[in-house]
């Protein structure tokens, strides 16, 4: 009995998500209920969902080694519970007026379940199953601008790059399990010895996960797919998916891949060195807010490359630590958009004089995207240079100027969008936006998230205090 | 008395001033905000002067954790290089509200940027801490972007942009720098706390290719040339408020940088330095001073002036003899106090008669006397008159400079020193085509002389200048044991 409760307590999230869903299910079945009312009570239960995954935690093995909690695991699960709870709050004008809420909630819960099981992964297998379950129910989503062409364009776009980046690891995989005899994480990492056939599995396993962070040259999916998709479904992809592969990513890297270190540094930083470059110069010639936001995640994914490359506690430690910082950023940025999008305002020079038709809205946007730039007193000053620090671990330091320099390339971008809004005349279509209740509660959540997570520094060191 | 006290009160007024409804009530929040800084830093004058019991030039200090994992403190702390710099900035910041007395445009956000400018200056000069000092350095970035950008005139967007982009990237080489401090450390000893690096030390190796970035990066926030070229565009956009705070204070942060994590933390670098620092600096000077000379906007005119005295603030540095130091930080306090002061006139002018042009200008004298006479006493105490702080300032660093034997150091303060004839003629040529002569324009003869807060602020600013002027012993005095403690490192020079 007790062994059952201690199993209910290490899936508590994953379990606690499922219920969500299934009582999302049964209620469809039943008779209809107001679009309200539900979602109200999706948004307290995934509160409390994310409030559970934080609780204290002790490592633990299940399922013959194929599940592992630990405290890391269980920070980085309510950190992306907590991004699908804002997603639920930032959105919620949209998925009233959508025709098929509860579909769009069950799928985007079924893919953070599967999220969850890619972070408590302990086999290969396992991991390769919960990615699939992470992605296949995005794609559905994607499309779910029934109206709209580029809608099922990007969602096509989206399955179409998914299969290929789920064939290629699946062929890493039976490549590792052909050169170490072993699919389980404890057990690969000590028959790593720098064979051609594992670093050829190795690097099929990269260009996976090199496709799910949109990292270049793997990148041409990302700004088709996240302009085609609904403005949530593009929020989810940045935030959440590119969160949770990043989460494991890191953990992978420091953790199971450190004795093929001499061989991966220079790829990471290879990568790191593009995705930041052509991220950012892409992002410059951007117009439409989506597409900007789409690069400059890329360009945000080039820096947490930065920090892999250390290879240490502290890279670990500062990318959980960024994507939370990222989290509350780009989602104040997306909130703010979604407003936007409701008065029909799409692309950068819509936002001309915003700060006089709608200061606050205005304010928040600056404040997510100067977190994003890194400028202080905003998180995502300490993100950054943690990234940095930690990649500097290892006295490259023509990488960490390269980074460096390609911070004020963001910035200026970054500007580009501040000048907009601050500088610009309003242009004639201009007037106060209506923002509902719980969009001002997401958007008061993530802008007091953005700046206490830094200049408090409890959230790092709880972080780096979980990491064994 | 803790320094980080003095923090509090501007981030009580940014508060405030986000709380409070009517620009009436806004103004006065930010002007007994800005006297409750003076007030504060007065007792931490005090409390400095009365000494901790260390006696050491470091005095007050505070730690605490911030980051334990990196090492990032919250650790703050004074000499009297730090404290000459607060009051300072307490004095700028006073005349900047007072000036924007006026300010219809925005009132609440204006007032909320100066405050924060102040707090991120503030913060600076306390901090004792690589990464608190980065911290405070670049919070300070964004008031300035949008100070210049929503309140400012002309090229606004793209002088808020140059400046944005290249202070950010004087940044970034700080903090590649920074980062390089930190990890050239063997591990255990990894510190951002610069007391701890100065008892440690940072291997000689490590210094030669860690001080230029160091040096360069904060020297940008200063005007070093060649990336000066910010200071003429950002100085001339920005409103009056904004002019006076970045060339009273925000160019200091790059001085004092200069001084304490670049000279302080890596004495080598600065020795094998040197003398490439003072011929750039001459050649800032000389450059400055003459493109002065070609200026017809007396914003502009008053910007590239500011080129070529922080020249001086460099040249001081590069020389690295104490009383070349302590020259420097004279110069800091005095170019701070005298250029906000003629930014402050400028403004003062240009908002009657809604021209900066000198040609357009003339005869204010009749119409403007209290006006008139602060420009006076601003362009005087620009060319080095006696008993007015700039002749103070630049006197000791030419003393100082003369301490250095070696050929290159004479020829590069002389050169200096003869800008000083250069300086006087762009000065009093302005000057007279300003307030003397006939008057040129018809409707020039209705316009008003100052107004209250207008005084108020030109006389606590020309207080300041006096303060050091005739009676530079306090001030001195404040200043030399910290300028002792950093050449102390340095050794003997050639």
């Amino acid at each position: 009995m007790e062994d059952i409760m201690d199993l209910i307590y290490a899936m508590r999230a994953e379990l606690m998500v499922t219920a969500i869903l299934f009582l999302l299910l049964i209620l469809k079945l039943g008779r209809d209920m107001a679009h309200d009312r539900l979602l109200s009570i999706v948004q307290l239960l995934l509160l409390v969902s994310a409030a559970v995954s934080f609780l204290p935690e002790t490592d633990g093995r299940y399922f013959g080694g194929m599940f592992l909690t630990g405290g890391l695991a269980g920070f980085q699960k309510g950190v992306l519970a907590t991004a699908v709870w804002l997603i639920s709050l930032l959105f919620s004008d949209w998925l009233k007026k959508s025709a098929h809420m509860t579909e769009f909630l069950v799928l985007m819960l079924s893919s953070l379940v599967g999220m969850y099981f890619m972070i408590s992964a302990g086999h290969l297998l396992m991991f390769y199953l919960s990615l699939e379950l992470a992605t296949i129910p995005v794609a559905a989503i994607a499309a779910f601008d029934l109206g709209r062409r580029s809608s099922s364009e990007g969602a096509m776009k989206l399955i179409l790059s998914s299969g290929l980046s789920s064939g290629v690891p699946l062929f890493g995989i039976s490549l590792m399990y052909g050169a170490t005899g072993t699919l389980e994480f404890s057990v690969l990492s000590q028959r790593l010895d720098g064979s051609g056939l594992q670093i050829t599995a190795f690097v099929f396993l990269l260009s996976a996960f090199a496709f799910k962070l949109s990292v270049v040259p793997y990148h041409l999916w990302t700004a088709d797919v996240y302009e085609g998709s609904p403005l949530p479904v593009t929020a989810y992809l940045s935030v959440v998916s590119k969160g949770a592969v990043a989460f494991v990513f890191t953990s992978l890297m420091y953790r199971i891949f450190a004795p093929l270190q001499h061989i991966w540094y220079d790829m990471v930083v290879v990568l790191s060195v593009a995705t930041m470059v052509v991220g950012n110069l892409f992002a410059l010639r951007q117009d439409v807010l989506k597409r900007f936001l789409a690069f400059s995640s890329i360009a945000q994914m080039g820096f947490i490359l930065v920090a892999v490359s250390g290879q240490s506690v502290a890279s670990v430690a500062s990318v959980t630590f960024f994507i939370t910082v990222y989290m509350f950023s780009n989602l104040a940025a997306f909130g703010v958009a979604a407003v936007l999008e409701g008065k029909g305002w799409q692309r950068i020079p819509d936002l001309k004089g915003l700060s006089k038709s709608n200061p606050i809205l205005a304010w928040t946007m600056a404040l997510g995207l100067f977190s994003l730039a890194g400028i202080p007193p905003a998180a995502g000053f300490f993100g950054k240079l943690f990234l940095i620090g930690a990649g500097a671990e290892k006295g490259n330091w023509v990488f960490i100027t390269i980074a460096g320099l390609n911070m004020i390339v963001s910035l200026f971008y970054y500007l580009k969008v501040v000048r907009a809004m601050f500088m610009d005349a309003p242009g004639e279509t201009a007037g106060p936006a209506y923002v509902p209740a719980s969009v001002r509660f997401g958007l008061i959540v993530c802008a007091a998230g953005i700046i206490l997570t830094g200049v408090l520094p409890w959230v790092y060191r709880d972080i780096s205090s979980l990491i064994p | 008395m803790n320094p980080i006290g003095l923090l509090l009160i501007p981030l009580l007024t940014a508060l405030l001033i986000l709380l409070a409804g009517r620009p009436q009530q806004v103004r006065w929040i930010a002007l007994a905000g800005a006297v409750l800084q003076l007030g504060a830093a007065i007792l931490l004058y005090a409390a400095y002067i009365n000494g901790d019991g260390t006696g050491g030039p470091m005095r007050l200090e505070y730690r605490a954790e911030w980051y334990p994992d990196w090492n990032i403190g919250i650790h703050t702390g004074v000499d009297g290089i730090s404290i000459a710099m607060i009051l300072l900035t307490t004095l700028v910041v006073i005349a900047g509200v007072l000036v924007s007395w006026k300010m219809e445009k925005l009132p609440n956000t204006f007032f909320f940027l100066l405050t924060l400018l102040a707090l991120g200056a503030y913060g600076f000069f306390i901090s004792l801490d690589l990464f608190s000092m980065f911290f405070f350095l670049e919070i300070a970035v964004i008031p300035k972007f949008l100070l210049i950008g929503i309140w400012g005139s002309g090229r606004k967007e793209y002088s808020a942009n140059k400046l944005a982009l290249m202070l950010m990237g004087a940044s970034a080489l700080i903090l590649v720098a920074m980062m390089a401090i930190y990890f050239t450390a063997p591990v255990g000893m990894r510190t951002f706390d610069m007391i701890d690096i100065v008892s440690t030390g940072i291997p000689a190796e490590a210094q030669r290719f860690i001080f230029p970035l160091m040096f360069v990066g904060f020297g940008v926030f200063t005007a070093l040339f060649p990336f000066h070229t910010w200071v003429p565009d950002g100085h001339s956009s920005a409103p009056t408020a904004g002019s006076m705070f970045l060339a009273g204070i925000s160019m200091k942060l790059g001085g004092y940088g200069c001084l304490r994590a670049a000279t302080w933390l890596m004495p080598e670098g600065a020795r094998e330095y040197g003398t490439a620092i003072v011929v750039i600096s001459a050649v800032a000077i000389i450059y400055g001073a003459f493109a002065t000379m070609m200026q017809k906007d007396l914003k502009y005119l008053n910007a590239y002036s500011s080129v070529s005295h922080c020249g001086f603030v460099l040249l001081g540095i590069g020389l690295l003899t104490k009383t070349a130091i302590t020259g420097a930080v004279l110069q800091m306090v005095s170019h701070g106090l005298m250029t906000a002061l003629f930014f402050a006139v400028i403004g003062m002018i240009y908002e009657r008669t809604h021209t900066r042009q000198l040609d357009e200008l003339g005869g204010l004298m009749k119409v403007m006397p209290f006006v008139s006479t602060v420009m006076f006493i601003a362009g005087l105490s620009s060319l080095g008159l006696p008993g007015l702080s700039g002749f103070v300032a630049e006197m000791t660093i030419f003393v100082g400079g003369w301490e250095r034997v070696s050929p290159v150091y004479r020829v590069s303060t002389i050169l200096a020193a003869m800008s000083i004839v250069v300086t006087a003629v762009y000065v009093l040529r302005a000057i007279g085509r300003t307030v003397m002569g006939p008057i040129t324009k018809t409707e020039y003869l209705t316009l008003t002389d100052a107004g209250w807060h207008e005084r108020l602020a030109a006389i606590v600013l020309i207080a300041g200048i006096l303060a050091m002027g005739i009676a530079p012993g306090w001030i001195v005095e404040l200043i030399t044991p910290g300028a002792q403690a950093i050449t102390e490192r340095i050794g003997s020079l050639p």
